[in-house]
């Protein structure tokens, strides 16, 4: 049907060159541009990492500065969650959405562009501060006042970075709801969308009710600085932890934010590595929807030690603790799923089952911390470290990993190096334990968190945590290479690539046509669940 | 919404969007370097800003080009519609964080500080002198603050402009009506009005103000009183600023003939955002001015 | 390497390390929490254990049964896919049973909670404050009141290629010039507020931290029952020394314990005594040096070349140089909206007299001035 797109592409002239990527409404462009921006962001914030960890590695002061240390441990937080994870499940999005539900691209596709379009800018903005006189930011992510109030030039650019942030993903998440509830082909009713489809449905709607309150909050910050006004200061009538709550209303459910999406990518892949359809798909949605409804519920569990009234003291945990049932639900379909499946271990299999076991650990830490009493010892030392990092690197990251072996091929044309995938594989499921296991022992034996030098008694788990950040981060340069390796050729890719694969997207060729879907498909069964 | 699609809109590409990132840059760098005393500040801002404005006007111009040539269909106008309505969703949660500011300085923070509940070891060993009353005193320590003499009452000025802002509220939905029936001067006339009730409003809210900042010494620096008043009813008054504007060039529209009974999306969203600033004052009136 | 060695490769070696583990273990690390010196920590760390052990059989049973899956339902041992995906009896099952169990975490951590809150019925008041970088203890009922600062010898060895050997140096960063000594058996509320930024005040043998934060207090409590050294850190980033701040609390027994009150009072008053005298330069530089080094050097360096921009040197600084009403304003004062505090608060006369004439006339600056302590109070 030649009508079918109402405009001039069918002749599908674009323009090439720099202008294609600068002006693109394409969501697979987008996508890739999303996706790449990603993988280099995480070099940069691993770099960053890796001064963490040198500086680390022994007790002493041997490399840099204290105040550098603490910009090095913000500036990694800020780009890991905002230039990292969040970028990268967005460019899943826009690459995967309108094919999984039979669309040609996505609702907004202009808007689209100014999505991505902002991001550069956006972290330019916050790199920047490293090269003032008087350094980056150094209070760390959650920007504390009245710490980071005595932030000096920096400060203006941090708030701004953020606020520009915001406007991007605040874009992209109305975009995306509109393209899930507009643009899906007839048939495709919401419960027959892919996993992925519902969980970023759910992160979009986390995204735009939570995202404008980081706005407001560091909004605040600004006046407070600048302008006078006292919503943190006592003397005044405000107070310091009002911060705090209005970060945490944003904070937590942008910790689902991230993970959600990992979620659905973990529901695609492990089906068709079992080849046998996802266990308790209603479930799923239901679970998601309750992690995400109770995600805003809990946000002071990052501040029990602040000196809430008893009430509310136990208010935030009992609301903490029963967010481990649905994601229970969740880990124990996912293993049903599993069960008496026909799987195979490919790459993106193995980085899954790793990432429901790692996952696992780290909410196994989560539900530690949750618990109130407790959390008065765990807080701020590194048994908050280890568990945000089994969530955030082998969680949120191990399921990105995944899904990019797992679509590589179609969104290339080529089959990724096997081998090359399953070393990079086993080197960073190593690595990573070794990487952060020890910090569990480090912080209950008593090291604060956000600091660059502790006392002897912490030296081995140190040094040997620093070890496996060396290795895991060198690691990361095969994922690299096996990626540019793929981009650049390699054995061709069927439309269904893997054996095991149903859904919308395995029926386009690989690589997909220029618009995904030109005239709806129809749906019967295609889906991986019925 | 997902039934029988037979044909898609797409976009060409466009280099708005990132005219629009640069326009955004060039004001952050500008503000940023602003705030930190740089005197070239203000005119990278301002450069900034005509990006912006350059932009809106490119974008909007295409899509309306677009929109007037009839390259759109229902679903398009479908993904419009929850584009507005989600943004004026993130909105509401922008302004849902300062009256959480609000309430918790009004029913948490400040009682404390004065010895209240929890905090009466705070009060006995900080703020030994201090007593609060809200909205007459609210600084544990006033040295550092502008002590003002008394608030903005509710039955002034406020009080005409929640008329004001509610009679705009009926004149928007006149011509809602005017645009369904396709009474075209009915239609322009409602929308002027709207737009005209807005900028009143405006003004009636700057020269409040400037009785604040100048006869009360109520200021932004009035501790937790000035900085929750100002910044509510400051994002409150840009918003309705926005829209005042917004409601002008969509009047503008009206009298170039654009929109017709049953395709006037953009006549709506500005209509919604209208009836969302409308809320946001009557909840404003009752919480910062009221009560 | 092919794929089918690298599949088989890569598990050997995890089996070798983890078969090693028991010589890590063996080791002098520490892996666990402690269990602290008070009724609380006890209970804290019970909590601790009882969820550890949780989480770790569930684990056991997820990561078993999945393990046992991955090992048994493969394509290569010729399994073929079963077609099951829903089953509402097993779904039940794993909702209710995550629910029982969150149940006995959740009674004991209320009881735990509750008791923690019970800050009534106290023997005594302490108050800690949180400054950058370093705290001030005040014994509300002794009207006796000190800061706590990073040792001295620490402080030199943990500067930025200090070249000094930490590992030599014992409780390295956890040491104080004057540790926090509270009786036992004495149920103390401790009252925790800050000066400057939020801070928290840990140590974990008393089981718990607290915030401090500006303008408002939180209220605690503890009791010990052993005497001994307990030793902690601040746990609020704070800004650049945040890594050394320590607490040091001594626990001793009463009668020791008032000795010391004594002691401590009879020793503040020998420092300020003298503060109406007449004193010469050298003495006054003597003892600018010591309150310089505990005091500013955090800052402004040992050398006085500061960490400009933001730490300003104090070497040819036009305030330093220039006329010393300037200088003892600014150290009296302090700037407003800088980590620069106002030392008139924390420091006695004498104090402030010696550290002035002590920059002027050290750090490379030779003014050659003075100030004597009667001429301070005048500036406060
Ligand atoms: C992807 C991000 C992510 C995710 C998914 C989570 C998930 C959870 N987190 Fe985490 N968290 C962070 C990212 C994340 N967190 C970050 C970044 C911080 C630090 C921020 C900072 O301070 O810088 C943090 C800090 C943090 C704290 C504050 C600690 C402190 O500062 O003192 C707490 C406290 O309650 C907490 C709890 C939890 C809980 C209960 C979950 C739960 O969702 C986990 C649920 C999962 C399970 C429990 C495992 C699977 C379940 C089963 C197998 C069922 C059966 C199990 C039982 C019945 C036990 N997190
Ligand atoms: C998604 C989020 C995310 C991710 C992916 C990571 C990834 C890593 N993080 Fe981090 N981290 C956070 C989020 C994240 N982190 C947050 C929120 C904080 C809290 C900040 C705060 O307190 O404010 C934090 C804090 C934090 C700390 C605590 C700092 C402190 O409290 O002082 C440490 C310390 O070990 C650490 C380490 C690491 C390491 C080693 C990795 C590794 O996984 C990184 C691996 C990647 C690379 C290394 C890059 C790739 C390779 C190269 C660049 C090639 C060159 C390298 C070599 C040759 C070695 N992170
Ligand atoms: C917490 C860090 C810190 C400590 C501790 C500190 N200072 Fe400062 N000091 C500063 C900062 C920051 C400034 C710059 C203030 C400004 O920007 O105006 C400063 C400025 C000064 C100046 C003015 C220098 C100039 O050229 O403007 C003097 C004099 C001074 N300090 C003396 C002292 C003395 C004496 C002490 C100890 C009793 C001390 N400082 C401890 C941070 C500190
Ligand atoms: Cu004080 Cu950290
Ligand atoms: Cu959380």
């Amino acid at each position: 049907m030649s009508e079918a797109v109402m405009h001039d592409i069918h002749h599908d002239h674009h323009p090439e060159g720099l202008r294609r990527w600068l002006f693109t409404t394409n969501h697979k462009d987008i996508g890739t541009l999303y996706l790449c921006f990603s993988l280099f962001m995480f070099f940069v914030g691993g770099a960053m990492a890796m001064v963490i960890r040198a500086e680390l590695m022994a007790p002493g002061l041997q490399y840099v500065e204290p105040q550098f240390f603490n910009s090095m441990t913000t500036m990694h937080a800020l780009i890991m969650v905002f230039g990292v994870v969040m970028p990268g499940t967005v460019g899943f999005a826009n690459w995967l959405l309108p094919m999984m539900i039979g669309a040609p691209d996505m609702a907004l596709p202009r808007m689209n562009n100014w999505s991505f379009w902002i991001l550069p800018f956006a972290f330019t903005l916050l790199l920047l501060t490293l090269f003032l006189p008087s350094g980056g930011p150094a209070g760390g992510w959650t920007m504390y006042p009245p710490l980071m109030l005595q932030t000096e030039t920096a400060f203006p650019f941090v708030i701004f970075a953020v606020h520009f942030m915001g406007v991007s993903s605040i874009m992209g998440a109305i975009n995306i709801i509109a393209t899930i509830l507009n643009m899906r082909a007839p048939g495709m009713k919401l419960m027959k969308m892919p996993l992925f489809v519902w969980t970023w449905l759910i992160t979009a709607f986390l995204l735009v009710a939570s995202i404008p309150v980081l706005a407001g909050a560091v909004t605040m910050l600004l006046t407070d600085k600048f302008f006078g006004t006292s919503f943190f200061d006592a003397a005044g009538g405000g107070d310091p932890v009002l911060f705090q709550h209005v970060f945490w209303f944003f904070g937590h459910p942008e910790v689902y934010i991230l993970i959600l999406p990992a979620f659905g990518i973990i529901s695609q892949v492990i089906p068709t590595f079992a080849r046998k359809p996802l266990f308790g798909y209603a479930s799923m949605v239901y679970a998601t929807c309750s992690i995400a409804f109770l995600s805003f519920l809990v946000w002071a569990h990052h501040m029990f030690t602040v000196g809430m009234p008893l009430a509310a003291e136990l208010f935030f945990m009992y609301a903490t603790m029963s967010i481990a049932v649905p994601t229970g639900v969740k880990i124990f379909n996912w293993l049903a799923t599993m069960w008496r499946g026909e799987m195979t271990f490919e790459t993106p299999m193995l980085f899954a089952v790793a990432f429901v076991m790692l996952f696992t650990v780290g909410g196994f830490s989560g539900l530690m911390l949750g618990i109130a009493p407790v959390d008065f010892q765990y807080h701020d030392t590194y048994f908050v470290v280890a568990h945000f990092h089994y969530v955030l690197v082998t969680g949120a990251v191990f399921a990105m990993m995944s899904g990019v072996y797992y679509w590589l091929p179609k969104w290339t044309g080529h089959m990724y190096d096997e081998t090359l995938g399953k070393l990079h594989f086993w080197l960073s499921v190593v690595s990573v334990n070794v990487l952060f296991f020890p910090q569990h022992f480090l912080g209950l034996a008593g090291m604060p968190r956000r600091i660059p030098d502790y006392s002897t008694q912490f030296a081995e788990w140190n040094a040997i945590s620093s070890m496996g950040g060396f290795v895991f981060g060198a690691s990361q340069l095969i994922l690299l290479w096996v990626i540019i390796k793929c981009v650049r050729g390699g054995e061709k890719a069927t439309n269904q690539v893997w054996e095991g694969a149903s859904g919308l997207e395995w029926t386009l060729s690989s690589p997909p046509p220029y618009h995904s879907f030109v005239t709806p498909p129809t749906i019967e069964d295609v889906t991986s669940h019925s | 919404m997902s039934d029988i699609q037979k044909s898609y809109y797409l976009p060409e590409p466009s280099h708005w969007p990132i005219t629009g990132s640069i326009g955004l840059f060039t004001i952050f760098i500008g503000a940023a370097t602003w705030l930190n005393g740089a005197a070239a500040g203000p005119f990278v801002l301002f450069g900034g800003f005509s990006i912006l404005v350059f932009m809106l006007f490119g974008w909007f111009g295409t899509v309306i080009r677009e929109s007037e040539s009839g390259k759109y269909n229902d679903q398009v106008d479908d993904s419009f519609r929850m584009a507005m309505i989600w943004f004026i969703f993130s909105e509401v949660m922008f302004f849902a964080c300062f009256f959480g500011a609000l309430f918790y300085a009004r029913m948490l923070s400040v009682p404390w500080l004065s010895g209240e509940g929890a905090g009466v070891i705070t009060n006995l060993i900080l703020w030994p002198d201090f007593t609060a009353d809200w909205p007459k005193n609210v600084m544990p320590d006033s040295d550092d603050f502008h002590v003002y003499k008394e608030v903005i009452p509710a039955w002034g000025v406020p009080a005409i402009n929640t008329m004001i802002l509610l009679t705009s509220g009926v004149t928007i939905t006149l011509a809602h009506w005017a645009i369904k029936e396709n009474k075209r001067k009915a239609l322009s006339g409602w929308l002027l009005a709207t737009a005209v009730l807005g900028f009143i409003f405006v003004g009636m809210q700057a020269s409040e103000y400037h009785h604040a900042y100048h006869e009360l010494n109520l200021t932004l620096e009035s501790g937790i009183y000035g900085t929750t008043f100002y910044m509510l009813t400051g994002f409150h008054g840009l918003h309705v600023t926005l829209g005042a504007i917004m409601l002008t060039v969509i009047w503008a529209r009206t009298l170039k003939g654009h929109f017709t009974e049953d395709r006037h999306f953009a006549f709506e969203a500005v209509a919604w955002y209208w009836h969302f600033v409308d809320v946001v004052w009557l909840l404003l009136f009752v919480t910062v001015y009221w009560v | 390497m092919s794929v089918t060695r690298l599949n088989k490769t890569v598990p050997a070696i995890l089996a070798f390390l983890f078969s090693c583990a028991p010589e890590l273990v063996l080791a002098d690390y520490r892996l666990n929490m402690t269990q602290g010196a008070t009724t609380i920590s006890k209970q804290v760390y019970d909590l601790h254990m009882l969820t550890f052990w949780m989480v770790s059989s569930i684990g056991l049973i997820v990561f078993g049964l999945m393990i046992w899956s991955i090992i048994h339902h493969r394509k290569s041992r010729g399994v073929k896919a079963a077609q099951f995906h829903h089953s509402s009896r097993w779904e039940a099952v794993w909702t209710i049973i995550p629910i029982l169990i969150l149940l006995t975490f959740a009674a004991p951590a209320t009881k735990t909670l509750i008791m923690m809150d019970d800050t009534e019925d106290t023997d005594m008041t302490i108050k800690v404050t949180g400054y950058q970088w370093k705290w001030h203890y005040d014994y509300l009922d002794e009207g006796l009141s000190f800061f706590s600062t990073l040792a001295p010898e620490h402080n030199k060895a943990r500067q930025t290629g200090s070249n000094i050997d930490v590992t030599k140096i014992e409780n390295y960063l956890l040491e104080v010039d004057n540790p926090l000594v509270v009786p036992v058996n004495k149920k103390i509320r401790i009252l925790i507020t800050a000066n400057d930024v939020i801070h928290a005040w840990w140590v974990p043998d008393l089981g718990w931290k607290r915030d401090a934060i500006p303008g408002f207090v939180n209220v605690n409590w503890t009791e010990l029952t052993e005497p001994g050294i307990y030793r902690g850190q601040c746990a609020e980033l704070c800004g650049k020394d945040h890594g050394f701040m320590p607490i040091v609390v001594k626990a001793v027994t009463e009668t020791e314990y008032k000795q010391w009150i004594e002691q401590t009072k009879a020793t503040q008053e020998a420092a300020v005594a003298g503060a109406d005298r007449e004193w010469a330069l050298a003495e006054l530089i003597e003892r600018g040096q010591a309150v310089y080094s505990t005091n500013c050097a955090g800052c402004h360096q040992t050398n006085g070349q500061g960490l400009p921009p933001t730490f300003p040197a104090l070497t040819g600084s036009p305030v330093a140089t220039g006329p010393i009403e300037n200088h003892i304003e600014v150290v009296v004062n302090g700037r407003t909206g800088t980590p620069m505090q106002a030392f008139g608060k924390q420091l006695n006369t004498v104090d402030i007299a010696a550290v002035v004439t002590f920059e002027r006339n050290a750090l490379g600056n030779s003014v050659g001035d003075m100030v004597q302590p009667a001429q301070i109070p005048a500036a406060r």
